[in-house]
């Protein structure tokens, strides 16, 4: 059940530049699915709305996030230290399913700061037997969570200065290393996602992609973090779709990025 | 203790509301709020047939606040009776349907279909900033509003809230033409007209440029114009903007509001207004108040 609730900082660290992983002890980690968020609340009354964080990993009553800073928010909310609480609200939206992705061959592509969710998708997959690969891109060598993957799955590295891994994109190491899959599972910047998309058109493959948009509510009550689809979305029948309800997390041909 | 009050005939358990769009319509948040303690369910705002809103980004925070322009996307009337109003009649709270529309006659073709409905109350919306026809066009010249409010009022068969902009030159002079044209109450305020740049892209931080101001920062706005229109009507104002503490509702209160309504708040904690109402109790128990009408305009 969706709640607003508060949870102790486990942990807290830096992982790279700007790039923090908070472990969060609460009985939403329970409940969360890979592919899902949560909004955390900051401190300074002056921020109001939460900030959308997407599951990295959640075992027991252990909640991890890795986020990155893009704004003063995000900064203070790097200054928390283990042992103190936080307000969050969770868990949010519509995470993969993983029935749908089971018997086929996965490969879970996070881009940047999309790499965090698709962890706990490989290793949920990983669980129930998946043929699962990673491939993850990165902007140098500043590997965050890289470690993490290959300890769940056979991991390929991208990155845009060549500074480790194949030179370029996720898509460019797709290529260099021959992968073959029946689904690509996405996380990562707009270009990314729209390569995505068109690879997975091209090579008539399934493809589920993670869109963000700012938020405000996070429940679907505001509608300020839609995306345009392909058919009437349930809520509006307008073909704008809430990214927090029926989203994050879509059928690339389903949506129109 | 009383903490109920009657606003157009109507009798509200208590003076709390949900500020129009920032509930959805009740459904939404009904896993983590108890709707049957609300005064009421202040839907979000519908019109004849579905509007698609405005492009995105159409949220972004700003110091104390936020802004959005969503543009009153919505399912229109008909699909929002089927589903919404019936999700609503489960529960023991009063249901106010927000109305919108780019020309009079679509205002009145929504309340006439909500007419034959169990719906309490009409919050009629001339004061959405973000739709480029109609909406705050009727909210912004005193004659038009009257004339809006006017032809509303002719076919109505449930009270009607006139909801008020508060970007206008005098809230007093808007107030008496909602008045004048029968309106039974008025609510304010809507947003205020905001804009957020990006000073790296060096581009508009929301699609529509503008977007509409709300939060905790604009509420000292909000309890002034309440005070004012409160003064300068005889018919009952709900008041909001910026509201998400017991002591804010109050502030409304005592400035001439007998309705209260919780926005922008609902986003930053869902519980905002059961805990407005159970700090109102509070106050009341403290400070020896027996009604809350007894507040209701009491500043001076």
């Amino acid at each position: 059940m969706k709640r607003k609730t508060s949870a102790v900082i486990k942990e807290h660290k830096e992982l790279a530049k700007g790039v923090y992983s908070i472990i969060l002890e609460t009985l939403l980690a329970i409940e969360a699915e890979p592919g899902q968020f949560a909004g955390v609340y900051l401190r300074d009354g002056s921020r109001i709305l939460m900030r959308p964080i997407s599951v990295c990993d959640a075992a027991g009553r252990e909640l991890r996030m890795v986020y990155r800073t893009a704004g003063s928010g995000t900064e203070e909310l790097s200054t928390y230290k283990a042992g103190e609480e936080l307000e969050i609200l969770g868990m949010l939206g519509k995470g993969y399913d993983i029935s749908k992705l089971k018997d086929k061959r996965v490969l879970v592509l996070g881009g940047g700061i999309g790499i965090p969710p698709m962890l706990y998708l490989a290793k949920e997959l990983k669980k129930v037997g998946t043929d699962v690969k990673a491939v993850l891109g990165y902007a140098d060598d500043q590997t965050f969570l890289k470690k993490d993957f290959e300890a769940v799955c056979d991991t390929y590295v991208a990155s845009m200065d060549g500074s480790t891994g194949t030179k370029g994109t996720v898509m460019d190491a797709i290529k260099e290393n021959g992968l073959e899959a029946d689904v690509l599972c996405a996380c990562g910047p707009m270009p990314m996602l729209k390569a995505v998309k068109e690879y997975a058109k091209e090579h008539d493959m399934e493809a589920y992609i993670s869109l963000e948009e700012r938020m405000a509510c996070g429940v679907g009550a505001c509608l300020g973090c839609v995306t345009k689809t392909v058919k009437e979305d349930p809520h509006t029948h307008v073909n704008n779709t809430r990214i927090c309800m029926e989203g994050p997390v879509f059928d690339a041909k389903e949506v129109e990025i | 203790m009383n903490i109920g009050v009657k606003i157009a005939g109507v009798e509200f358990k208590n003076p709390v509301m949900t500020a129009s769009g920032t509930f959805g319509s009740g459904m939404e948040y009904a896993e983590m709020v108890d709707l049957n303690r609300l005064g009421a369910v202040v839907t979000k705002g519908v019109a004849a047939k579905a509007w698609e809103g405005n492009p995105t980004p159409r949220v972004t925070e700003v110091y104390g606040g936020m802004l959005n322009a969503i543009g009153l996307q919505n399912p229109g009337v008909d699909v929002f009776i089927e589903r919404d109003l019936k999700f609503l009649e489960d529960y023991d709270t009063n249901v106010i349907v927000n109305v919108c529309g780019h020309t009079v006659e679509e205002y009145c073709e929504v309340v006439e279909k909500l007419n034959g409905t169990k719906v309490s109350m009409y919050e009629i919306n001339v004061s959405c900033p973000n739709v480029k026809e109609g909406a705050l066009a009727f909210g912004q010249d005193a004659k038009v509003l009257e004339e809006t409010t006017k032809a509303i009022k002719k076919i109505a068969k449930k009270p009607v809230i006139m909801k008020l902009s508060p970007n206008v030159t005098s809230i007093k002079d808007m107030a008496k033409a909602a008045e004048a044209g029968g309106a039974d109450a008025i609510s304010l305020i809507n947003t205020l007209i905001g804009m957020k740049i990006d000073i790296y892209k060096k581009k508009f931080v929301l699609a529509n440029k503008t977007g509409g101001f709300s939060g905790p920062a604009v509420k000292p706005v909000a309890v002034r114009m309440v005070y004012e229109a409160a003064h300068a009507v005889k018919i009952p104002v709900i008041g909001m903007g910026g509201i998400s503490t017991a002591e804010d509702a109050l502030e409304f209160i005592l400035a001439g509001a007998t309705g209260v309504s919780v926005g922008t708040a609902n986003f930053s904690d869902p519980e905002t207004t059961l805990k407005v109402i159970d700090g109102m109790q509070q106050y009341m128990l403290k400070y020896g108040v027996d009604d809350i009408n007894s507040l209701i305009g009491a500043v001076g």
